[in-house]
């Protein structure tokens, strides 16, 4: 194991975090805080409870997993993609280094991020609404494992990406829809029994679900099926990234 | 004595179907500095690219400093330290941070003595805090130079390392290349510059539309580089080379005009004067002449037509 190479990926990619810290840190944070005072504090005193929860508190957990998801995806794909396109790859790749070193060094500072930011949030929001967690550990373990998971996904992106817009166009397209349909702002049991059924394809309900139990002990589904579902979206992810590098796709030709 | 890098049967075909590299076989020495010369898309940088594991071979095997590149290469990669043709840096990143990354990049702890000496030995030391973006061209180079000899590789390549590069840099870089042969680093350069090759290498290659046609000492190369050529229009065509001046190394063009008279620089006696004085015995009159030295892309073409 090259451990000075991971230790170099790491602050390497921190220094570029420090280096964006109003872009990176402080407009995630700032938008959170408008959704809480549009749907917490305005809208919020409106509505009745979820799961007997009230609303503001309700929609926390789905708000961090909102921006944990498309940071973590943003993160780790601008952190390969820079590389590749201004040609600094050369570097890595002919590196004494193996894809799990890479992917330590650079997924781990991309979620090592998003978790700040992810904390950051769930602080700010007690300036809004009042909340408690039921399950700390989990939440901290839901918060990492999706962190993790995620920028893992968003490094796979950045591979695969040969242009910004690419590179845009997954998270656009794909994640902040499912991210708002997978019961972000609301319980999926709101919806009609057909959309239900449908919203169980949704990755992201099992994580927001997953998360939103660890806080407040209730969930559309079962909490330990929501682990479980992470866990094997985090494999999957894993053997793309294995495979990118046994093949050299895109990275090697 | 156990060459440095040996290239075994190499070939790299790209997805497109283009064939960068066709079964390279080649052998570097320990210690030397060997020059890779070739056109442009010869497959000069597909070759370094292969051997540093930027981009994987088709068939073939490479071994560098002993170790097979793909089965095992932490060891090799360790070994090489490689300065690419693009000037590819980091933007934001100072100029001490980056050097230090490519250190521990390379599996090394880190040493703040050992990266000031090669920022002092690249006149780099006093732009140690500047942030890469504000350098000029020739600083950036040199940055990469830094980058590259951060890890104390024992095989270095430079990829048309002075392509764009101003004088002085120029020189820096070749006493900075003798200095690191004389500490026993291998040395692996590619140009266009026949006087560069000409200036540092000890052994020379010709790689063409992706074969290496021809690797030879340098003092032997040169030899058959030095060749110049006197080229006479004449007057009147002539039908056929006369039988008197057949001791000559002429040619006559086809439809006659010229005849070109093939000479060695080196030697003592070019042969000139003795030519024309034959000619003018001969009633042969030329209108004018001039004489050339084939150019390196002249000679790559006729080895490729003799290779064909």
């Amino acid at each position: 194991m090259n451990l000075h190479a991971i230790r170099a990926i790491y602050r390497f990619e921190m220094a570029r975090t420090g280096r964006t810290l109003m872009q990176s840190i402080a407009s995630p944070v700032l938008s959170t805080s408008l959704y809480f005072i549009v749907f917490g504090a305005a809208i919020g005193s409106r509505m009745g409870e979820v799961d007997g929860v009230h609303y503001g508190a309700f929609i926390i957990p789905g708000l961090i997993m909102l921006t944990l998801l498309t940071e973590s995806i943003s993160n780790a794909s601008f952190g390969i993609y820079l590389p590749k396109w201004s040609g600094t790859i050369y570097e890595l790749l002919s590196a004494p280094v193996s894809w799990i070193e890479v992917v330590i060094g650079y997924v781990g500072a991309a979620a090592t991020k998003s978790v700040i930011l992810g904390l950051l949030i769930l602080v700010t929001a007690r300036f809004f609404v009042a909340y408690e967690i039921a399950h700390p550990f989990w939440m901290v373990g839901f918060l990492a494992l999706t962190a993790v998971t995620f920028s893992l996904f968003g490094f796979i992106i950045g591979i695969w990406a040969d242009g910004f817009e690419k590179l845009q166009v997954i998270p656009l397209m794909i994640v902040t829809p499912l991210t708002f349909l997978g019961g972000s702002f609301y319980s999926i049991n709101m919806l009609p029994p057909l959309w239900q059924k449908i919203a169980l394809f949704n990755p992201v309900v099992y994580l927001v679900s997953g998360f939103r139990w660890s806080f407040y002990g209730v969930s559309d589904v079962n909490a330990a099926l929501s682990f479980g579902m992470t866990c094997a979206f985090l494999a999957v992810c894993l053997f793309a990234v294995w495979w990118i590098f046994r093949t050299g796709y895109k990275l090697r030709n | 004595m156990e060459p440095v890098i040996r290239i075994t049967g190499l070939s790299k075909t790209y997805k497109s179907g283009f064939a960068a590299l066709r079964n390279i076989d080649l052998e570097i020495r320990r210690g030397e500095i060997f020059a890779l010369l070739g056109p442009n898309g010869a497959g000069k940088t597909t070759l370094i690219s292969v051997i540093c594991g930027i981009v994987n071979p088709t068939t073939g095997t490479v071994l560098a400093d002993g170790h097979d590149i793909v089965r095992d290469y932490r060891a090799s990669r360790s070994a090489i330290g490689l300065v690419p043709q693009e000037l590819s840096t980091d933007a934001f990143e100072t100029v001490w941070a980056t050097v230090n990354f490519s250190r521990g990049l390379f599996g090394k702890p880190r040493d703040h003595a050992l990266v000031e000496k090669i920022l002092r030995d690249l006149s780099l030391w006093d732009k140690k805090d500047s942030k890469i973006m504000t350098l000029s061209g020739g600083m950036k180079r040199r940055v990469m130079i830094a980058k590259a000899l951060s890890h104390e590789p024992s095989i270095l390549f430079l990829d048309e390392p002075t392509a764009g590069v101003d004088v002085e840099l120029r020189r820096d870089m070749w006493n900075l290349v003798r200095g690191l042969r004389e500490r026993g680093t291998t040395i692996i350069l590619t140009t266009h510059y026949i006087e560069e090759a000409e200036e540092m290498a000890d052994r020379i290659g010709v790689i063409s539309k992706g074969e290496l046609i021809l690797v030879e000492d340098k003092t032997q190369l040169m030899r058959k580089l030095g060749k110049k050529q006197l080229t006479l229009q004449l007057q009147a065509p002539l039908a056929a080379i006369p039988a008197e001046l057949a001791g000559y190394p002429l040619e006559l063009s086809a439809d006659g005009q010229e005849l070109v008279y093939t000479f060695d620089t080196q030697g003592e006696h070019t042969g000139i004067a003795g030519l024309l004085r034959r000619l003018t015995d001969h009633g042969i009159d030329f209108k004018d002449l001039h004489s050339s030295e084939s150019s390196l892309e002249e000679i790559f073409v006729s080895l490729v037509r003799t290779n064909a």
